[in-house]
């Protein structure tokens, strides 16, 4: 299916942009007319797959962060949250709970656990030394089909 | 100034305000710890009235605070938590964690409400 909207964004890693990636990726996902709950649950997967990004993808350098959203007609948005850092070597011990390579900085180790709660779809690509890709989906309810009913 | 504490007796009160992301939670933790360091009160609260945000770095920071109350003999309180605020966090089990409450007590009725859990 061929998306009827997409944006590209691509922001510098740094912390205080977490709270721009998720507003700006919530503007978009109005579009879609969301509840406010499906809102608030986007905007946190994104805050998470961000931080990821920022926390453990570059660590102790600034890279560049990429976020594609795109909306679907049958009401699904996909985000595809990137980056080009250390990338995970191991992808199935990153997505466990309580995981977490920085507990210095009081991580709890739950980001995959959160997205995973709040979007329907959640898959991580990653290459050690090139960077991973966080696909996260989620499909909206359709609150005109369900008036009209 | 993300967090407004407040030191009553043997309670420490802790408003946080905004956003809790990764991005702010190193300075709501160094101002929270150092007042609990300080007064060492036998109750922290953390009142969430007016955070309109919360992702994981949020978990990671009551987390903390919980073993920080640990440590010193004390417990720790969360009240004024918003539903989609409360998603995150019984995700992660912090009501097992700590005393999650609704409704703001005063100071002086802090003795036996909330959850007795053992």
């Amino acid at each position: 299916m061929k998306a009827i909207n997409t944006i590209k964004l691509q922001i510098e890693g740094r912390s205080v942009n977490e709270a721009f990636s998720r507003t700006a990726v919530a503007a978009f996902a109005a579009q879609l007319d969301p509840t406010i709950e499906e809102l608030s649950d986007i905007r946190t997967a994104v805050s998470e797959a961000v931080t990821n990004c920022i926390v453990h993808g570059y660590r102790d350098r600034l890279g560049l962060v990429y976020i594609t959203a795109s909306l679907y007609a049958d009401n699904r948005i996909v985000l595809k949250i990137k980056d080009k850092g250390c990338g995970i070597p191991d992808v199935e011990k990153a997505m466990e709970p309580l995981f977490t390579t920085a507990p210095e900085e009081e991580r709890a180790g739950l980001g995959f656990a959160v997205m995973q709660s709040l979007m329907d779809k959640v898959s991580v690509r990653s290459k050690e030394g090139v960077g991973t890709t966080v696909t996260l989906e989620k499909q909206l309810s359709r609150k005109e089909a369900a008036s009209k009913c | 100034m993300p967090v407004q504490i407040e030191i009553v007796d043997e309670l420490c009160i802790a408003r946080l305000i905004g956003d809790i992301d990764h991005h702010i939670a190193k300075e709501l933790r160094e101002e929270i710890d150092q007042a609990v360091l300080r007064a060492k009160p036998k109750e922290l609260e953390l009142d969430f009235r007016e955070v309109s945000f919360m992702d994981s770095s949020g978990i990671g920071l009551v987390m903390g605070r919980y073993k920080l109350m640990q440590e010193i003999g004390g417990e720790l309180r969360l009240i004024n938590i918003a539903s989609h605020l409360k998603k995150v966090m019984v995700l992660a089990g912090l009501d097992r964690l700590a005393i999650l409450d609704k409704p703001e007590r005063k100071p002086t009725q802090k003795t036996q409400q909330g959850g007795d859990e053992a």
